[in-house]
C-alpha cells in the first residue's frame, strides 16, 4: 500500500505551510465551523465514532478522554498540545509541526471547544526552536482571523528545558506551573485535576492533527485506511540501517517488513543488507528479530502478542553486525541521564541497569536484571521508570538475539 | 466524612469511610505495609515505594500511602510482584545509601529478605558531612530521598521552602539552593526536617557529636514533658535528657498544638536551662 497522506499535508499542495491559504486549502477552516456548527456533544461523538486513539504511546480512546474532561465539574479547564517529543528514534511531531502547523492547531481549538476551555498551551521541546517559531507565527494567523484570543481560546507556548521527563502528562504540568518537572501520582488523572487542579486535555500533536483532517472530512473517509480496530493513519519514524530514514505517513495494520523494504518507505535494509532486529517504540520500545518483524503488523492487538507496542511510532533497525548490548547500554544511558530522581526504583534502578551492561554481566545477571526490570516495572510512579527496562527485558526474552554472547569481552564493556 | 466503603484486603472484606487510603485501610485490619517516606502528618510523597500493593486491574503496582480506597477495590499486598518489588527497593536503597541510623529501612531490608549485596559495588552517596551549624548537620550519605523534609519545609509544616531537590536521577539531592550553606540560605533553623527525617541524615548537632563519641545510648535517655516557656501558643516540649543534660528535644507528633512541629527557639534554645552560673554579672 506504501505512503499515505494525509496528517502530512499532499506534496502538490501549493500554499506555504504557515499561511492561512494552507488552512483553506487542507479544509481546516470548514473543519473548525462545522465542529462549532454541530456542538461540542455530536463532535466528541464523530470523534469518538472515528475511532481515534492517542498517537503520544498510550493509544487512549481520544473521544472517552474528551468526554471525561467535558463532563468533569469546573470552570476553569485546559487543553495542552504535548509536543515535547523527546523520545530516542521519535520525530515525527517535528516533521509533523514542520509541514503542517496549522492542522495540530486547528485540532487544539476544536478540543479546546469540546471540552469547554478558554485556554490553551502548546508545549514544545526546547530544542525545536525553528518548529516553536513556526507554531508562533501560525498561533498569529489564527489571532488575526479572530480564532485565537482572550474572546475565544488563548493559545500559549510554553518551551521545554530539555528533560526528557518533562514530555510525561503530569511533569508536563508541573513545569508549565513553574515547577520541577515531576510526575504526579495518579489518579487523579488529568482529566479530573490536571493543570493548575484543573480538568485538563492533553494529546500528543498528531493526535490533534488527526482531529483536524477528521472534521475536514467525515468519519466514514477518516475509516478508510487502517483496520477496524485501529482506524486511521500512522507516522512512523524509521532510522538506523534503513536506505531511506525518515518520516512516513502510513495506514495501521501495515506490515511491518513493508514499511521497511518499501521503495517508498524506508527502502530496505542498509549496513551488511542483513535485518537483525527493529527497536519498535523508542528507547522504552521492545526489540523484534528480524523472523518476527516478517510477521508483525502496525496494529496494536497483533503486535501486543509479541510484548510489543507502536508507542511513539519510531522504529529503529539495526543489521546483523551491531551489538545489542551495546544498543541496550545506550538505551540504559539515556535513562539513567533522564530519570528525575523521584522514586527509588527508577533513580537507583536506571543506575544499576547501566552499572552492570556497562560491565559486561548482562547474561551472568541475567535474574538480577529480571528481577530489577520487573520492580522498576512495576513499582515506578511514572512511564519514564515503567518503561526504562522494557527494551532490554525483550531482549533478554528473546535468546536468539544473544549472537554476540560469545564474543565476550571484544563486545561487552565499550 | 460521609460514606463508608467497602474493599478487599487480602480476601478479607474492610468497610472505611470514603477518602481513607489504601494503607490507612490496611491498617484497620492490622495488615501490615511497609513505609519509609510516608509520615502521618506530611502529605505522601509516593517516592520510596515501599508501600506498593497489587490492586486488582491495575497495570502497574499501587503506592498504597496515597492511593485513595475505592467501593469494590481488590488488594492483595503480598503477591510476588509486590514482593519482588519491596525486596528490589530495599536493595537498590542499601547498595546507595549508610542505613546504619534508619530503623525503617533495616525493617524492610529484613521483612523483604533484602540481599543487601545484589546491586552494591557501584556508584553510591558517600560523602563529607555538611557541618555548618551549630544547630543540625546534613550527612546526605544517609539520605533516601524521601521527602519528608521538603514537605515539612514547605506547606506541610514550616511554609519556609528553604530547601527542595535539585538535579536529576541518581543525583538528584536535597539542596538548600545552588548548594549553599544552611547560614546562607533560607532556613530558619525550626528542625522540623530534623524531626521528620527517617534515616538520620538530618541529625541535631548535639545527637550527631555525641554519637561520633559513642557517647549517644538511646537506653540511657530519659524523657521529659513540658510546655515550651518562649511564648504562649503552649508547645509541648520532649526534653531528651542524658547524664543531667538536655541533649535533643522533640514534641510529640500526635500533640494537637504542634503537630511534631516546634520552632527554632523551642527545638534548640534550650542551653539557658543547663548553664548554672550563680552570679550572674
Amino acid at each position: 500500500m506504501g505512503e499515505v497522506r494525509r496528517l502530512l499535508p499532499p506534496t502538490d499542495h501549493k500554499s506555504l505551510a504557515v499561511s492561512w491559504d494552507r488552512v483553506v486549502e487542507r479544509g481546516f477552516d470548514k473543519a473548525y465551523q462545522r465542529v462549532l456548527d454541530m456542538g461540542s456533544d455530536a463532535a466528541i461523538a464523530e470523534v469518538t465514532a472515528s475511532g481515534i486513539m492517542g498517537r503520544g504511546g498510550a493509544a487512549f480512546p481520544t473521544g472517552r478522554k474528551w468526554d471525561s474532561v467535558r463532563s468533569s465539574p469546573g470552570n476553569a479547564k485546559y487543553v495542552v498540545m504535548n509536543a515535547d517529543e523527546s523520545e530516542l528514534g521519535t520525530f515525527k511531531d517535528r516533521v509533523l509541526l514542520e509541514q503542517d502547523p496549522m492542522g495540530p492547531l486547528i485540532g487544539l481549538l476544536i478540543a479546546a471547544q469540546c471540552v469547554g476551555a478558554r485556554q490553551a498551551y502548546c508545549y514544545i521541546r526546547g530544542e525545536y526552536r525553528e518548529v516553536e517559531a513556526a507554531l508562533s507565527q501560525s498561533i498569529d494567523i489564527l489571532r488575526d482571523k479572530g480564532w485565537v484570543g482572550k474572546g475565544t481560546v488563548e493559545i500559549e507556548v510554553r518551551r521545554g528545558a530539555g528533560a526528557y521527563i518533562a514530555g510525561e502528562e503530569t511533569a508536563l504540568f508541573n513545569s508549565i506551573e513553574g515547577k520541577r518537572p515531576e510526575p504526579r501520582v495518579k489518579p487523579p488523572f488529568p482529566t479530573v485535576r490536571g493543570l493548575f487542579g484543573a480538568p485538563t486535555l492533553i494529546q500528543n500533536v498528531e493526535t490533534l492533527a488527526n482531529v483536524a483532517v477528521l472534521f475536514a472530512h467525515d468519519v466514514k473517509w477518516f475509516r478508510q485506511y487502517g483496520t477496524s480496530a485501529t482506524p486511521g493513519t500512522k507516522l512512523v519514524a524509521i532510522s538506523g540501517h534503513v536506505n531511506h530514514p525518515g518520516v512516513f505517513e502510513v495506514p495501521f495494520g501495515t506490515r511491518l517488513q513493508e514499511i521497511i523494504d518499501a521503495d517508498d518507505l524506508a527502502g530496505g535494509i542498509s549496513g551488511t543488507g542483513h535485518l537483525q532486529a527493529v527497536l519498535l517504540g523508542g528507547a522504552a520500545g521492545t526489540f523484534l528479530s528480524s523472523a518476527e518483524v516478517a510477521e508483525v503488523s502496525l496494529d496494536y492487538g497483533p503486535l501486543a502478542k509479541y510484548g510489543a507496542s507502536i508507542g511513539s511510532g519510531a522504529v529503529m533497525a539495526f543489521d546483523d553486525s551491531v551489538d545489542l548490548i551495546w544498543v541496550v547500554t545506550k538505551l540504559a544511558h539515556f535513562f539513567a541521564d533522564e530519570s528525575c530522581g523521584q522514586c527509588v526504583p527508577c533513580r537507583i534502578g536506571t543506575q544499576r541497569v547501566l552499572e552492570i551492561l556497562q560491565d559486561g554481566n548482562t547474561w551472568q545477571r541475567e535474574s538480577d536484571l529480571r528481577d530489577l526490570g520487573l520492580a522498576m516495572r512495576d513499582a515506578s510512579i511514572c512511564g519514564l521508570g515503567q518503561t526504562a527496562p522494557v527494551a532490554l527485558l525483550s531482549m533478554l526474552d528473546r535468546p536468539y538475539l544473544r549472537r554476540f554472547e560469545m564474543k565476550g569481552d571484544e563486545h561487552v564493556g565499550e | 466524612m460521609g460514606n463508608s466503603i467497602t474493599l478487599t484486603i487480602d480476601g478479607q472484606s474492610v468497610s472505611v469511610a470514603e477518602g481513607t487510603t489504601v494503607r490507612a485501610a490496611c491498617e484497620q485490619v492490622d495488615t501490615f505495609v511497609p513505609t519509609l517516606c510516608w509520615h502521618e502528618n506530611l502529605s505522601p510523597a509516593n517516592a520510596c515505594r515501599a508501600c506498593v500493593v497489587e490492586v486488582k486491574g491495575s497495570r502497574t503496582l499501587v503506592a498504597s500511602c496515597s492511593r485513595v480506597a475505592e467501593e469494590g477495590m481488590v488488594v492483595e499486598t503480598n503477591t510476588p510482584r509486590v514482593e519482588n518489588a519491596r525486596r528490589v527497593v530495599a536493595e537498590l536503597l542499601t547498595s546507595t545509601t549508610d542505613y546504619s541510623t534508619a530503623p525503617q529501612l533495616m525493617n524492610l531490608v529484613k521483612l523483604s529478605s533484602a540481599d543487601t549485596d545484589r546491586f552494591s559495588g557501584g556508584a553510591n552517596w558517600e560523602q563529607p558531612v555538611k557541618d555548618d551549624n551549630n544547630l543540625y548537620i546534613r550527612d546526605l550519605a544517609k539520605c533516601i530521598l524521601c521527602y519528608r523534609c521538603v514537605e515539612a519545609c514547605g506547606d506541610d509544616a514550616q511554609n519556609t521552602f528553604a530547601i527542595t531537590v535539585a538535579g536529576r536521577g541518581f543525583n538528584a539531592h536535597i539542596d538548600a539552593g545552588f548548594g549553599r550553606a544552611l547560614p546562607e540560605s533560607d532556613c530558619v533553623f525550626c528542625g522540623n526536617c530534623v524531626a521528620v527525617c527517617p534515616t538520620g541524615a538530618l541529625m541535631g548537632k548535639t545527637e550527631w557529636t555525641l554519637r561520633s563519641q559513642n557517647k549517644w545510648d538511646e537506653n540511657q535517655l530519659t524523657t521529659t514533658e513540658t510546655i515550651c516557656s518562649y511564648c504562649g501558643v503552649g508547645c509541648q516540649l520532649s526534653l531528651h535528657v542524658l547524664d543531667n543534660q538536655i541533649v535533643k528535644v522533640s514534641s510529640p507528633m500526635d500533640h494537637p498544638v504542634t503537630q511534631g512541629m516546634l520552632c527554632v527557639k523551642g527545638r534548640y534554645g534550650y542551653q539557658f536551662v543547663q548553664i548554672e552560673d550563680p552570679t550572674p554579672v
